[in-house]
Formats: structure tokens, C-alpha cells, sequence
């Protein structure tokens, strides 16, 4: 297996590569280098798995899934089916860092870890403990707008939006969202992005998704390609829409939190109050 | 034959075979991973190191790994990706066999923050003093450095331009040395000085002005070889050159074979007989000099030696410039016609000479962490270089090591593959190199032998293999 690729960052984290997969991986504590070997030995072969139930796992929510991280694909979007359409690649970055991550911690002795796949991070944090994560909304301009504190209970945290390599159907800039898992809250920030949208609103350029990448997963469903300057009310409007599936998320116990962005105005949901 | 990378499917969709996604890609756009794109029906790679920028902003960061193959088995970094900082072994330790001997090469691309460009411009025109700065869209890349037998050199990029100035300063930095590293045309303008169009292997372009010919040799060296063509078809000649002007009636050349004074009187500083130094300013006129009148040079003729009718021919190192003077009754040049066996020793002048070009060497140095991911003692890699057991190639070409510390190389850059090089927003340039050495040698160097795989397994996996340069020296 020579395409997967490993190499230790600068700083000392890890990095793994296989085709679309860019994971960034920390672990503290006194196994952390044990840690690391785990995660570069999972990862190995993690894609393949992964292919080779791709047309289930590129079809609505419901197909039956085989392997391990696929299965955490499913289980991740099952409870937004009656929402609208969805399939298990909405949460396949969560999953493949949940996976990563979980074969780190099985051998214990870790105090903090994360395994960040492009911005959808799996966290690891011992009693406590606590990590501080920063949230920006242009990775081409770091600048943070946000940090969210990360405790034991947080497993995971998201991020969906228009811009991205990912396809959104809304507008939003950035849903990031907080949940028990990476994907759990990958599933999650994918729904609550859909919902931020002015539906009608002349000047939002959506494309078909299969124009732009003929497997997608979203056939021919209209994905977001730009957003002209909004009105104030408008970005209120999205932005409420969202909010409103995001408190109905956290009703139904399934995210910690959630952070919307959109045209520098933001929104949170945020009743534990992780986000500042 | 060999067997494409890809499946092309229809409307120019091509399908990647990267890895197990198996992407099918639209033209123009990129698969799920952002590596690799489809460029005009190809599958190319994009450089993962410029994936912060959009895919298809960065056209020309583009580097296609699916190429036509000779059959010459030699393995090319072109495309081969880098694991910067280099810890891990390189992208592909291939083993091969050379001449029965197993050897390895190992292939990575380097990303180079100390790397420039050696440009020669072959051409007598002025492009400026030396240490003027060289511009592009107004920011200083580099500089004017020695003038050489018929060329100019200058030396563009280097650390301090590309991270040692302002941000536009570095960038436009590396998109000039980019370009004209991936053989296309770049304006360069020269602080009090020309505006030249430089692209590796192409004539200039100084002043808006196609530079054709480089000159024969300086003005005395013009004399030495064309001395005896002019002999019995005129008095004196004059070749007019911005380093050396040369007149015949003085110089060596002409005494032996018995040309009489004419009287002539050049003004500027006579170096030895039939010699001068700083006849006129430099510029892009006559022989490199700022001249459109020849004539300015010339002092009044010495009317104890000259006489009416005595004729002169004047030309400039390539030829290209030339007229023919007779002098009146007050001993004053006139142009006249230029009798036709004279013309000839002129045509002779312009066809001595060579074809005009910019040349221009990538140099860069490989001593830092790009060394681990060939062995894991970097220092006996670069004594294996030293001692010739190593082979150094750029993108399969023939490079030139340094001596001294380091590894310190220059390759021409016309005998890579096309768009070899690309960039990285550091911004540095990332170019290939491969080493090439037995496997055994690899082995004692400290090599990462378990890495090293057969040269059969790679076009199975990923890619094809690159060819060898297009305008290969034997190697």
C-alpha cells in the first residue's frame, strides 16, 4: 500500500494523505507517539474501504453499509432523512476521523488528541481537560471570529458551507457545529448550511452538482456556486432559517452547538455557551 | 504502447485513476480531491502545493504526469509531488536496472526558496550598467551582472528578492522565474537601461527590436578575421564596437598584410595600435554604442597622410550596421554606393555569425531537508555526489553540481519537460530532482531501502513514466 502517504508536520503532528483524504493529527498524553502509529496503521487501506461501497454510500440515506467508517456514515445522517434528501457522504470527513480517532484512543493514555480531515475534527479530551479551537471563515485569510471550547463530552466538531470543497445547497459562508462526534456533527452542519438560503432569491448563481463533478452524491440537486452582497434583512432571514433547524438539532440532543455564518453577520446556538 | 492513466468518457469527461474514487473529472475542473484536474481532455496533476489556490487559477501551476514515453527508461521527478519537510522517504525510490548494474533512483520534487536564474542575453546592445536593477510590473527581481564575450548575463530571483522583500516583490518574483522556467516570454526592464523580452531559447526582443545575431567578435577581433577580405577593395575600415573598435590601417592585422595609413583619427582612448576603448556611450545603436551616426567617432582626417577619393568602410560587429564613405576635397567622409565584392565581405560578417538567443539556467540548492528523504544521513548524500557515485539530474536533464558545499546545481532549462517547474506560495519554486546511484551504494549511504520499489510496479500504480528531454544531450 504505497499510495497512502505519512509525514510528520514541522510542529510534530502528523499528516496522512490518500487521494481526497488530508488528515492533521495531534495527540498529547504518555502514549501520544504509540497514538500516532495507530492512526498512520489505520489509515492505511481506510480508502479503499471506503470505495468500495461507494454507490451505497452515494445513495440516499437508508442503503444497507458494510464497513466500519461507512456504518458511522449512516448512523450519522439517519435522523435527518425526514428532513430532506441526504446520503452518507454528507458526514464521510466526520466518519474518517471519528475511525482515525478511535483507533488513537483505544490504547489509552492520551490527555488530548484531534485528527482534523480539512477542517471536520474528531476530538479527544481526558477528564479535565480542555482545547481551545478557533474558527475562522476564510482559510485563505486566517483570522479567527470565533473559538469554541472544547470539553470532555465534545467529540467532535464541523464546519458545511457554500464556499469549500464540498457542495452546499444554501448559503451560508460557515455552519460550524459542535457534537458528540466528528460525524454527527458533520452530518449536522451539513443539514443546518442546506437550511441557511433565500430560496427564490434572484442572483444566487446554483448549478446543478453532476455539472460540476459528475459523481456527486447530490445528482442533479442545485448546489450554491456564488452569492451576490445581501441586504441586511436578507442575511437575517437565512440566517434565521438555519438557526431554526439548529435548535431543532439541539432539541432533539444531537449537536452542542452551533455557529452560523454569513456575510460577517453570525448567529449562535449556543445555550451551553462553548462558543465566544 | 502504453496504457493512459485515465478512461476518457464522454463531452471531455476523463476518469482519474489516482486512487480508488476513480473521479470522473469535467474539463477545466478538478476531482473531489483537488490534485488532479482535467486540462484539455489530460489528466493533470495539481501541484498539492498550491492547493490553497483555486484549481483553475492556477493553470500554470499545472503539471501533466501523462506523457508520451521514448521507451528510454528514466524515471522524472516532474509531478512526483514532495513530502516537504522531507522526513519521510521521497515519493518513489524506483529501482532499475543501468547497464546491469541495479541501481536507484530517487525521484522527489524540491521546494526551493534559494533558487534563482542565470540569464544570458546574447546581444552587444546596452541593456543597462552592471548592478542595475531588473524589473517586472515594477518590482525589483534581480539585476544586470557581467557583461560576457557577446552576451549579457543577468541574474534574476534568488532568496532575498523572493522572501527578503515585500510580499508583491516575492511573488512576482517567483511567477517571473516560474515562467520563464517553464520556457515562456517575460518583459524585463532594466533600471536606465533596455526593455527586454527574455524567453529561454528564443532570440531577444531589446527595445521592441528581434536581436538576430550575436557580433562575429569584438571590433579587433573583427579586423583579425575578415583583415585579408578587405584587402585591394578598400583603404580603411572601421568596425565600430561598443568594448573595442577596431580600425584595420593601425591594427596588426592590416600592417602585416601592408594596408598604408590613411590618416584616420578616431576619438576615444587608443588601448594598442588600431585599438580604442569608449568611442561612444553604450546604447542599442552601432556595434552596442549609443551611435546612428558613425561618423561621430571619427576626428578630422590628418591631411598630411589622407588624400580625395580615399574610401571607408564602416560596419558594425554583425554586420548589421555598415556604410561606405569616400572623402571630398576637403578630406571629408561622403556616404557613397558600396561597391559590390565589399557588400560580400560584410554579408560574410553577418553570416559568421550566430544565432542570437536568451539562455536561461535554473540554479538552485538542494542541501537542506530534501536530502532525508533520500537517505537518512543527508550528509553522505551529498559526499556521494562529491565522489560521482550519485547522479544528479533535473527533470532528467543533465545538470551542472557546484563544488564546494551543498548541493548547488544549474540546469538549462530547455531540456526539461514542459511546465516542469511550479510554485508554492512561500513563494518558492518547486522543481524536480532525481538521484541516481547503484543500490547498493543507496544502501551504504544510509538509504531508505524498504522504500525503494521496482521500476515494473510504478506506471501500475499511479503514473506513467516521464520522457527523456526533448533536446537531450547523451547522457
Amino acid at each position: 500500500m504505497t499510495r497512502a502517504a505519512a509525514a510528520r508536520l514541522p510542529d510534530g503532528r502528523l499528516h496522512l494523505q490518500d487521494g481526497p483524504i488530508d488528515l492533521v493529527i495531534h495527540a498529547e498524553g504518555p502514549r501520544a507517539a504509540a497514538a500516532l502509529s495507530a492512526a498512520a496503521r489505520r489509515f492505511v487501506g481506510l480508502l479503499d474501504e471506503l470505495c468500495a461501497e461507494l454507490p451505497a454510500l452515494r445513495a440516499p440515506s437508508g442503503a444497507p453499509l458494510q464497513g466500519l467508517v461507512a456504518r458511522r456514515m449512516g448512523a450519522a445522517v439517519a435522523p435527518h432523512a425526514a428532513r430532506g434528501f441526504i446520503t452518507p457522504m454528507a458526514a464521510v470527513a466526520g466518519a474518517v476521523a471519528d475511525e482515525i480517532l478511535a483507533a488513537m484512543v483505544e490504547g489509552g493514555g492520551l490527555t488530548r488528541a484531534y485528527v482534523n480531515n480539512g477542517g471536520d475534527i474528531a476530538v479527544h479530551i481526558a477528564a479535565g481537560e480542555r482545547l481551545t479551537l478557533g474558527v475562522v471563515d476564510r482559510p485563505d485569510r486566517p483570522d479567527l471570529f470565533a473559538r469554541a471550547l472544547i470539553e470532555p463530552g465534545i467529540g467532535g466538531v464541523a464546519t458545511s458551507g457554500a464556499p469549500g470543497r464540498s457542495f452546499s445547497l444554501g448559503i451560508a459562508d460557515a455552519v460550524t457545529i459542535l457534537a458528540a462526534d466528528a460525524a454527527t456533527a458533520d452530518a449536522a452542519a451539513t443539514v443546518v448550511a442546506n437550511a441557511v438560503d433565500l430560496p427564490g432569491r434572484a442572483g444566487i448563481l446554483r448549478l446543478p452538482a453532476n455539472v460540476i463533478l459528475p459523481d456527486s452524491d447530490l445528482g442533479a440537486l442545485p448546489v450554491t456556486r456564488l452569492v451576490p452582497p445581501l441586504a441586511r434583512d436578507e442575511i437575517d432571514a437565512a440566517l434565521a432559517a438555519g438557526a431554526a433547524v439548529a435548535h431543532a438539532l439541539l432539541a432533539e440532543g444531537r449537536i452542542v452547538a452551533a455557529l452560523l455564518r454569513l456575510q460577517g453577520e453570525s448567529r449562535t446556538v449556543d445555550p451551553a455557551r462553548r462558543l465566544t | 504502447m502504453v496504457i493512459d492513466d485515465f478512461e476518457a468518457g464522454p463531452d471531455g469527461k476523463i476518469r482519474c485513476n489516482a486512487c480508488p474514487v476513480l473521479c470522473w473529472i469535467r474539463p477545466g475542473l478538478a476531482g473531489a480531491c483537488d490534485r488532479y484536474a482535467n486540462q484539455d481532455g489530460k489528466l493533470v496533476r495539481v501541484d498539492p502545493h498550491v492547493l490553497l489556490e483555486r484549481a483553475t487559477a492556477a493553470g500554470e501551476n499545472i503539471v501533466p504526469f501523462s506523457r508520451e514515453w521514448d521507451g528510454n527508461l528514466f524515471v522524472t521527478a516532474v509531478g512526483a509531488g514532495t513530502t516537504y519537510p522531507d522526513y519521510k522517504p521521497a515519493p518513489f525510490i524506483v529501482s532499475s536496472q543501468i547497464e546491469g548494474v541495479d541501481t536507484v533512483t530517487v525521484v522527489t520534487e524540491g521546494i526551493f526558496s534559494y533558487c534563482g536564474l542565470k540569464v544570458k542575453i546574447d546581444t552587444d546592445r546596452h541593456l543597462g550598467p552592471e548592478q542595475a536593477i531588473v524589473r517586472v510590473e515594477g518590482e525589483a527581481i534581480g539585476h544586470v551582472t557581467t557583461g560576457e564575450y557577446g552576451s549579457q548575463m543577468l541574474s534574476l530571483g534568488g532568496v532575498h528578492h523572493l522572501t527578503g522583500g515585500s510580499k508583491k516583490e516575492g511573488r512576482v518574483t517567483c511567477d517571473a522565474l516560474l515562467a520563464l522556467s517553464n520556457r515562456k516570454a517575460v518583459e524585463l526592464t532594466i533600471d536606465g537601461g533596455a526593455t527586454v523580452l527574455v524567453e529561454a531559447g528564443r532570440p531577444p526582443v531589446i527595445d521592441g527590436v528581434v536581436e538576430e545575431r550575436m557580433r562575429v567578435g569584438c571590433g579587433s577581433a573583427t579586423i583579425g578575421m575578415f583583415a585579408k577580405q578587405w584587402f585591394g577593395k578598400v583603404d580603411d575600415v572601421v568596425v565600430v564596437d561598443d568594448h573595442i573598435t577596431g580600425v584595420w590601417s593601425e591594427h596588426q592585422a592590416g600592417k602585416l598584410i601592408g594596408v598604408k595609413p590613411t590618416g584616420l583619427r578616431i576619438r576615444g582612448r587608443r588601448s594598442t595600435p588600431g585599438r580604442y576603448f569608449k568611442v561612444a556611450e553604450p546604447g542599442t545603436g552601432w556595434g552596442g554604442t549609443n551611435l546612428t551616426d558613425p561618423l561621430a567617432i571619427l576626428d578630422a582626417f590628418d591631411p598630411k597622410v589622407a588624400r580625395p577619393g580615399q574610401t571607408l568602410l564602416m560596419v558594425s560587429t554583425t554586420g548589421e550596421h555598415r556604410a561606405f564613405f569616400r572623402l571630398d576635397e576637403a578630406l571629408r567622409p561622403r556616404e557613397d554606393q558600396m561597391p559590390d565584392d565589399l557588400a560580400g565581405s560584410v554579408a560574410l560578417i553577418r553570416e559568421n555569425c550566430e544565432p542570437a538567443l536568451s539562455t536561461v539556467l535554473f540554479m538552485a540548492g538542494a542541501g537542506g531537508s530534501l536530502r532525508a528523504g533520500v537517505t537518512e544521513n543527508p550528509i553522505r548524500l551529498t559526499r556521494s555526489i562529491r565522489e560521482a557515485l550519485t547522479l544528479v539530474t533535473c527533470g532528467g536533464a543533465p545538470v551542472y553540481v557546484w563544488p564546494g558545499g551543498g548541493i548547488t546545481f544549474m540546469v538549462d532549462v530547455t531540456l526539461l519537460p514542459d511546465n516542469a517547474f511550479g510554485m508554492v506560495p512561500t513563494p518558492a519554486l518547486v522543481a524536480p530532482i532525481e538521484f541516481t546511484l547503484r543500490l547498493d551504494d543507496y544502501a551504504a549511504l544510509g538509504g531508505h531501502m524498504d522504500a525503494v520499489r521496482p521500476v515494473a510496479s510504478l506506471d501500475l500504480a499511479q503514473r506513467r513514466l516521464a520522457p527523456t528531454p526533448r533536446t537531450g544531450r547523451p547522457r
